[in-house]
């Protein structure tokens, strides 16, 4: 942990962090990246090795003692969840990095005859990436992986709800990658505030809903185009035609294996029906029971709450009166700790507070309906999750679900696994999000596709210039419009 | 003054069709791109007269530049539709844990379409094609600076289109202000960085994305182009074609993508003005303003601003070498060409749109790169140059929404590029299946079965399950097996948080 210097040195630091500062860390970042050091592949690539050693066993005790420290976060969610997926993702750029910055050589038509055409992927210039406090590790290094690939200044600010996180990253950051293009600006409000007044090519920005509308002003004045990140009630519907055993796991494994249900793709509530919610009941009480013991506030492999302000929030969704008596399992809860154990109700009403918004916690309503296509109408009442999964052998239900539901990412039959995957984009839609990113999804999502196109002095035709004629406008309608014969019909004065 | 009391009610009334599913149909889709398709060819001399109303343009310019280009992009539309509709596989490493993994396109919802005055059709039903494509029901609001095509779209589209889920609605900025405070699944907006940031403002009250095509200087450099072969006069010749039709040809260069100022080495400026009176000539006549070969300015606060770019600046008066004249009455700027007004001047720092051509020298013309450089980036650069180290430098060090080499204006009609801005000139890319895209939401879908489960996904956490989730992770399949085996060992312990010293501040 820091010394009594330390902190005091950081306080400091934090102080002065103001408008000006932040005016004056962008102008310099901009003169480095016009100087076009991040350009080159050899730059990109040596900023991804080093971002790889960061990550191998040298600083994993410190990674998992500093979400320890922020979050409870058992060791192997942190390993797993947190450094794993983020090796991952830096073997991948590194293997596609040349790939992904070759241009792609596109068809062109007779429109543009003679004429080659290519998209070439530039960087954007200077990114600001604004990450949460949950993921604190994965939220900010995934970003930063791409905005690097593809040439990119970044400044990025973690999140203060996970100091110990913040400073690690700031620490860690500061000692493997090229200060000159990379840095950690540490703080809470005011520092956020102090970099979005200023221009930057991109702000990505993972988090809540409120803050985002606010990124999003901020970004608005400059034109700054945006990615935001968010959440939502990502909604799991169980259908009773299921191997429940391995479906209760499954859900288990996204809610309350992900950081205590404080994921933003942790399903949030379940929908089933009246007949089915009992069974689905009593297998989750029987699979939590086998994962975490018979003392859940015990239990070594949950995280806690991350601090008393979400403690407090979490527990007045429960205190709701419109919930009294609709709690079915767990319910305890240890301020000392910040600790909630796995909760489960049943039949909450859809206007109790826990309906109304994200949980983000260890708290799992069920809503249950008389059919289970009811669920539709339940999911499509609210905002646009960022996930919504699916428990069925109804492959007629699940292509139903695939075509109506509209959601960042579904996942059939599981829950929360479409993250790992480079291959899919990760996103929101709606509420939940602009933009996407994970693989190349992250390349692009920091890059400028440039449309370049080269033509020939050859073949010059004379319609295109006045003085406009006829003949002329024939022969555009056949160029543009039509194919060989028409322009040969033209040629010929016969359209 | 229209009404627009109802609005409101009919935002909500579309928002319920798009509910029923019936955009989402691919025959709907198709109905209406062909219906879109039946209007141009049925209301091409409608479109042409009330271009030439707006802003004089020539019917051939219409064609080429508006009618032409939408023909083009529905046929394109309609044959891909399918394709473009069609859920699109994600390669998945071999150790997956999942059955199958896809990206399904869906349409957003309802969008809005704010477009321009410049290319009334084009810029309102480029970006309309696209979000039908994409299944969407959409709201169009085009300028009232150009009423005859505006007033076109309103009374006679809707005729063809079904107009329980598309909406074509005119009006001015208040009609704007209201349309910003309805709630809508995406923003499309082809106008001024100040608007658009206006629009983007409201969007972000609703975390609504955004298309902003907004403008810029697009500036041209022309090189001396020489080359072995004595071919350098017919070279030269056809890149000032081409420079004077992207600049006069293209309504009167009130166009995003205009050359906005051209960029000469010093030496060069004697060749090349006799030549650019030349062809002035000999494109637009002796008498452009009875001929339409050029477009009229399409306002008087528009013609008054671009009268006092040259008219309140002495030095910039003084370097008018060809051209310079104002027809008020009839809206009309012949031509004008200056050479090197002062580059802090307006005519230097706002973009021009309109018929006034600087002309701007430098020593060497890889200087034009570095001028390129320290300015905002535009929406296009135009690089005339056989150079190829030159042409390097341009891609690598300079940055715009598009590069075209030997040519100007042409990228907007090739279907495989994208459009659209970078920095101030904006963001958000459209054309072809771009524009399918960008009024999409690519869905992420992934499958699995019931079997294969990895039971090391889930607690007890035990440091068996550690090593195996390890491996999982690095998809190290046969590193998998032999931890399971028992034959591969870890250097791992499992921390025991007991043990160890925490600081836990709460």
């Amino acid at each position: 942990m820091l010394s009594s210097t330390e902190v005091h040195e950081k306080q400091n630091k934090k102080e002065s962090f103001n408008a000006e500062a932040a005016s004056l860390l962008v102008k310099n970042l901009t003169a480095t990246f016009a100087s076009g050091k991040t350009r080159s592949y050899e730059w990109r690539a040596s900023q991804l090795k080093a971002l790889t050693k960061l990550l191998s066993d040298a600083h994993e005790q410190q990674i998992v003692d500093a979400l320890y420290s922020d979050l409870s976060k058992p060791p192997l969610e942190t390993v797993a969840y947190e450094i794993a997926m983020l090796k991952n993702s830096c073997k991948g750029a590194l293997k596609e990095l040349k790939r992904w910055m070759t241009s792609e050589k596109v068809k062109t038509s007779i429109s543009t005859f003679p004429s080659t055409a290519e998209i070439v992927s530039e960087p954007l210039g200077v990114v600001l990436i604004i990450s949460a406090w949950n993921y604190p590790f994965l939220l900010s290094l995934e970003p930063i992986i791409g905005a690097i690939a593809a040439g990119n200044a970044v400044v990025l600010k973690p999140s203060e709800v996970a100091p110990a996180t913040s400073s690690l990253l700031a620490k860690l950051l500061g000692e493997y990658l090229d200060n000159s293009c990379i840095r950690v600006v540490e703080g809470a409000v005011d520092e956020t505030s102090a970099l979005l007044q200023q221009k930057w090519d991109k702000i990505f920005y993972t988090g809540n809903g409120r803050v985002a509308r606010i990124v999003m002003a901020a970004a608005a004045k400059h034109l700054t185009p945006v990615v935001l990140e968010l959440g939502g009630k990502s909604p799991a519907v169980v259908d009773s035609n299921i191997d429940l055993k391995v479906a209760t796991r499954r859900i288990i494994a996204g809610k309350w294996c992900c950081n205590n249900g404080q994921a933003c793709i942790s399903p949030d509530y379940i929908i089933t029906t009246k007949d089915y919610a009992p069974k689905l009941v009593d297998a989750l009480k029987t699979e939590l029971e086998k994962f975490y013991g018979k003392n859940p506030l015990e239990s070594k492999d949950l995280s806690r709450i991350v601090n008393s302000n979400h403690f407090g929030r979490l527990t007045k969704l429960l205190d709701d009166e419109k919930l009294s008596g609709k709690i079915v399992f767990g319910g305890e809860k240890d301020e000392s700790k910040l600790m909630i154990s796995p909760t489960i109700l049943l039949d909450v009403p859809r206007n109790s507070l826990m309906m109304r918004e994200e949980i983000f916690g260890p708290l799992l309503p069920i809503i249950t309906v008389d059919k289970l296509e009811e669920s539709f109408d339940v999911i499509n009442s609210g905002t646009k999750p960022l996930a919504a999964y699916l428990f069925t052998t109804n492959n007629k239900l699940k292509e139903q679900f695939v075509m109506n539901i509209s959601a960042g990412g579904l996942v059939i039959n599981d829950t929360a696994l479409h993250l790992a995957i480079n291959t899919l984009p990760f996103g929101g839609v709606g509420e939940s999000g602009i933009g996407a990113y994970h693989g190349k999804f992250s390349f692009d999502a920091f890059s400028h596709k440039k449309a370049v196109l080269y033509r020939s002095f050859f073949g010059d035709a004379a319609i295109r210039y006045p003085p406009y004629t006829n003949t002329k406008m024939r022969l555009l309608k056949a160029l543009i419009g039509g194919g060989l014969l028409g322009i040969i019909r033209a040629l010929f004065g016969l359209s | 003054m229209e009404n627009y009391s109802s609005l409101e009610r009919d935002v909500r009334d579309m928002r319920a069709y798009f509910g029923t599913g019936k955009t989402k149909e691919a025959t709907w889709r198709e109905s209406q791109l062909k219906a879109l398709r039946k209007f141009l060819l049925e209301n091409e001399d409608h479109i042409f007269k009330a271009l030439n109303n707006d802003l004089g343009k020539h019917q051939v310019e219409a064609f080429r530049d508006e009618v032409g280009t939408l023909v083009k992009t529905l046929n394109l539309a309609i044959k891909s539709l399918k394709q473009w509709m069609a859920g699109k596989e994600a390669k998945l490493p071999r150790i997956a844990l999942l059955s199958s993994a896809e990206i399904v396109p869906e349409p957003l919802g309802l969008v809005l379409i704010f477009s321009s005055w410049n290319f009334p059709f084009g810029l309102s039903l480029e970006p309309l094609i696209g979000a039908v494509a994409a299944g969407n029901s959409v709201v169009l609001k085009p300028s009232e600076m150009s009423p005859a095509c505006s007033s076109l779209l309103t009374s006679v589209l809707p005729s063809y289109l079904d107009s329980n889920a598309i909406m074509i609605i005119q009006g001015g900025p208040s009609l704007g202000e209201l349309l910003l405070k309805q709630t809508w699944d995406k923003i499309f907006f082809t106008g001024s960085a100040r608007v658009g940031k206006i629009v983007m403002s409201a969007a972000a009250e609703n975390l609504t994305p955004v298309s902003l095509e907004l403008g810029g200087k697009c500036p041209a450099l022309l090189d001396s182009l020489t080359s072995s072969w004595d071919r350098e006069v017919l070279l030269l010749k056809v890149a000032v074609k081409r420079i004077l039709v992207a600049k006069y040809g293209a309504c009167a260069g009130q166009a995003c993508i205009a050359i906005d100022y051209v960029l000469v080495e010093n030496s060069f400026i004697s060749t090349l003005l006799p030549l650019l009176k030349v062809w002035i000539k000999k494109m637009f006549g002796e008498n452009p303003k009875g001929s339409n070969s050029i477009a009229r300015i399409v306002n008087k606060q528009h013609f008054l601003r671009l009268k006092s770019l040259i008219n309140d600046d002495p030095k910039v008066k003084e370097s008018v070498v060809i051209g310079g004249s104002f027809d008020e009455d009839n809206l009309f700027i012949e031509p004008t060409i200056l050479v090197d007004p002062p580059l802090d001047s307006a005519i230097m720092t706002e973009e021009i749109f309109g018929p006034l051509l600087p002309i701007i020298t430098v020593e060497k013309i890889e200087d034009s790169v570095g001028f390129i450089k320290s300015r905002p980036k535009p929406l296009a650069i135009y690089a005339f140059t056989k150079n190829k180290s030159l042409q390097k430098r341009m891609l690598d060090e300079t940055s715009s929404g598009s590069l075209v080499f030997n040519d100007a204006i042409l990228q907007y009609v090739a279907d495989t590029l994208p459009f659209g801005g970078v920095g101030e000139s904006g963001f958000g890319k459209y054309h072809g299946k771009f524009s399918f895209d960008t009024f999409s939401h690519h869905k992420a879908v992934a499958r699995r079965s019931y079997y294969t489960d990895f039971w090391f996904r889930f607690p007890p956490w035990t440091l068996n399950k550690l090593q195996l989730l390890e491996v999982a992770y690095n998809l190290d399949y046969i590193g998998m097996l032999l931890v399971i085996l028992g034959l591969k060992g870890s250097k791992r312990r499992l921390i025991n948080q007991d043990e160890k010293l925490h600081d836990k501040q709460f």
